[in-house]
């Protein structure tokens, strides 16, 4: 039933469409990069003239390709991923806007464009042939029995022998309508087979489409981290400077009822508000700094480190060698890096002495950070705190690595991309 | 003594004001920014100036920046930079060469008045005085080894690096003038260097040893 519903379906004839456009665009395609590669290579011999034209031809691949695209979603419903833009991020730009630079050749987006290019003219001609001729074949077969007789043989001819009586006719149409039949799910196959090449050029490789799933998590990681770090500072904030305040409020007041009867007591609510005061200004600024310590903004990883090196009770020695500050937020992570290592140095490691190298590598290069110490070991990677840092560090690109066996050394390093 | 403040918030200015006010001192003028600051230093030639680090438009280091000029184009003038965190790092750059009449503190040591006070007229004197934060931080990340000293001796030699005279750090510690003249003795001894006479230059050799 479904064979005779698809010779009248939408489907099958925006395919058969999909074809016939196909074989149109090719032609204008192949002639357009044929004559661009040929005279653009051919040209470099000359004179630099053909690097312009060879930097409109991958353009144009490029245009074409995306058309393609489109043209595919609009008659075959798929839908293929594209291939970064020439000069967006993933994918090398052009000199002055339109000479190709050097490594616009090694790259695969470029070949599998131009290559698409070439290409769409020989698969849409043999689509098209064969969908054609299968819908005419059938169509001639079918209808025999009407025009058959009027024929100057009386019927066409193979060889020797003129196709007409009943038995010849009958088994003519049952042809045709077998052709027919048969037709459309051949066109929309041919469709399908053409949009699985246009996938499989047109779409970014595997390892693009990897790399997207890698950084869909990491970004979730992130975002779960940030909401994690903003119930702590509220925790904090709520737990410390709020109830001092809140305590310091109430000793004020107690104090200003007893000024008329009793100096000696309110005096000594007095004292007591003044500590509450300033402890809460304490914990205040001991949680500025835990959020962003504004000492790394102004002066750098150097000087923010030998900060946090002085607060931890274990003896820290500190090495930075950064010759070009990295962008705020690598600074940042390895910043936080390093104040939770020595956080987890202080409270679980009895260590007696720790160590932190931050050195910087080439330019824009990488940083690498590495903190340790000479206690007990037996890190906890899976804990809040190493993890929180391992999604931080990863929101940045950068790789770490937790060496903590039990009895120690614990290493804690991290490689963070600066560009 | 006849003071210039530089400090963006109302809220503390007003109230640095009011207790210099309350302790007999005269505000000459108080400015909310670095540019104005320096204006009014120029205008005023005040004892002492009490400058926020952070501070309009860039809201980092304008502050210090501002007291880094103080301190080089008037050498006579105290620089006391308050500041809600402070660095080891910036307490390098306002010292570099020149321990004489400057201090650095954190905003909270503004709440023990007395203690303030004596360290805002020992920079107008010509003295130093730095945040027992900072000190910790300098000797945490001290260039030179530490660990002949016994733990009395460390904490005089805090209190010292502080800025504190002998008597100060004798009344601290709970201890007599000849025990703490010995100790320092002792520190000068074991980190070779030359004793000095006067308060400011035995800090000088403090923060030299500690690698400012």
């Amino acid at each position: 039933m479904f064979l005779i519903r698809d010779l009248v379906s939408a489907r099958t004839w925006l395919a058969m469409t999909q074809h016939l456009s196909g074989l149109f665009l090719g032609f204008v395609a192949i002639f357009i990069v044929t004559f661009g590669l040929g005279f653009g290579f051919g040209g470099l011999f000359f004179a630099l003239a053909g690097l312009p034209l060879l930097g409109v031809t991958v353009r144009l691949a490029h245009w074409f390709a995306r058309a393609e695209r489109a043209r595919f979603a609009l008659f075959t419903g798929a839908r293929i991923p594209a291939w970064p833009a020439p000069g967006a991020p993933g994918r090398v730009g052009f000199r002055s806007g339109i000479i190709p630079r050097w490594r616009t050749w090694s790259e695969g987006a470029t070949w599998a464009e131009l290559g698409y290019a070439l290409l769409r003219l020989p698969v849409s001609a043999a689509a098209a042939t064969i969908s054609v001729t299968t819908w005419a074949v059938g169509l001639i077969l079918l209808l025999l029995p009407a025009y058959g007789a009027a024929m100057p043989s009386g019927g066409p001819t193979i060889g020797d022998t003129v196709i007409r009586g009943t038995h010849d006719l009958a088994a003519s149409v049952l042809l045709g309508l077998l052709l027919l039949l048969v037709a459309p799910q051949l066109t929309r196959g041919l469709a399908v087979a053409d949009g699985a090449l246009a996938r499989r050029l047109l779409g970014p490789r595997r390892d693009l489409a990897a790399r997207v799933t890698e950084l869909e998590i990491s970004r979730e990681r992130v975002v779960d981290a940030a909401e994690a770090e903003r119930r702590r500072i509220e925790r904090d904030l709520h737990d410390g400077a709020q109830q001092r305040l809140v305590a310091l409020a109430m000793e004020l007041g107690r104090a200003k009822a007893r000024f008329a009867d009793d100096l000696d007591a309110a005096r000594e609510l007095v004292d007591q508000a003044h500590v509450q005061a300033k402890e809460a200004l304490t914990e205040l600024r001991n949680l500025v700094r835990g959020v962003h310590p504004p000492v790394l903004t102004d002066r750098g990883l150097d000087a923010a480190l030998s900060g946090l090196a002085a607060l931890c009770p274990v003896p820290v020695d500190v090495h930075v060698d950064v010759p070009v500050r990295p962008k705020s937020s690598v600074e940042a992570v390895a910043y936080f890096m390093v104040a939770e290592a020595l956080t987890n140095v202080a409270k679980h490691s009895r260590a007696s002495h720790a160590k932190v190298v931050v050195e910087g590598h080439g330019y824009p290069g990488t940083l690498t950070v590495m903190v340790s110490d000479d206690g007990i070991g037996g890190a906890d990677i899976a804990g809040a705190g190493l993890s929180g840092l391992a999604d931080r560090v990863s929101g940045v690109d950068g790789r770490m690595s937790v060496e903590s066996p039990s009895g120690g050394p614990t290493i804690i390093a991290a490689e963070l991309p600066c560009g | 003594m006849r003071v210039v403040i530089a400090e963006d918030s109302v809220l503390l200015r007003e109230g640095l004001t009011r207790l210099l006010t309350e302790a007999g001192h005269e505000v000459a003028a108080v400015a909310g920014d670095g540019e104005g600051f320096l204006r009014a230093v120029a205008e005023h030639t005040p004892d002492v100036v009490v400058v926020d680090v952070r501070m309009p438009p860039t809201f980092t280091d304008e502050g210090l920046r501002a007291a880094l000029v103080v301190r080089d184009r008037w050498p006579k003038i105290g620089v006391l930079v308050l500041s809600q965190w402070v660095e080891e790092r910036y307490a390098t750059e306002l010292i570099s060469g020149r321990p004489h009449g400057v201090g650095y503190l954190l905003k909270d040591r503004v709440a023990d008045v007395a203690e303030f006070l004596d360290a805002l007229t020992r920079v107008a004197d010509g003295g130093s005085a730095l945040d027992p934060e900072v000190v910790a931080q300098l000797l945490a990340r001290s260039r030179h080894p530490l660990g002949e000293l016994t733990p009395r001796e460390r904490e005089v030699l805090a209190l010292m690096a502080e800025g504190r005279s002998n008597a100060a750090i004798a009344d601290t510690l709970v201890v007599g003038g000849g025990a703490v003249e010995k100790h320092i003795n002792n520190i000068f001894t074991k980190l070779g260097l030359a004793p000095g006479d006067r308060d400011h230059r035995r800090v000088l050799a403090v923060l030299r040893y500690l690698g400012t």
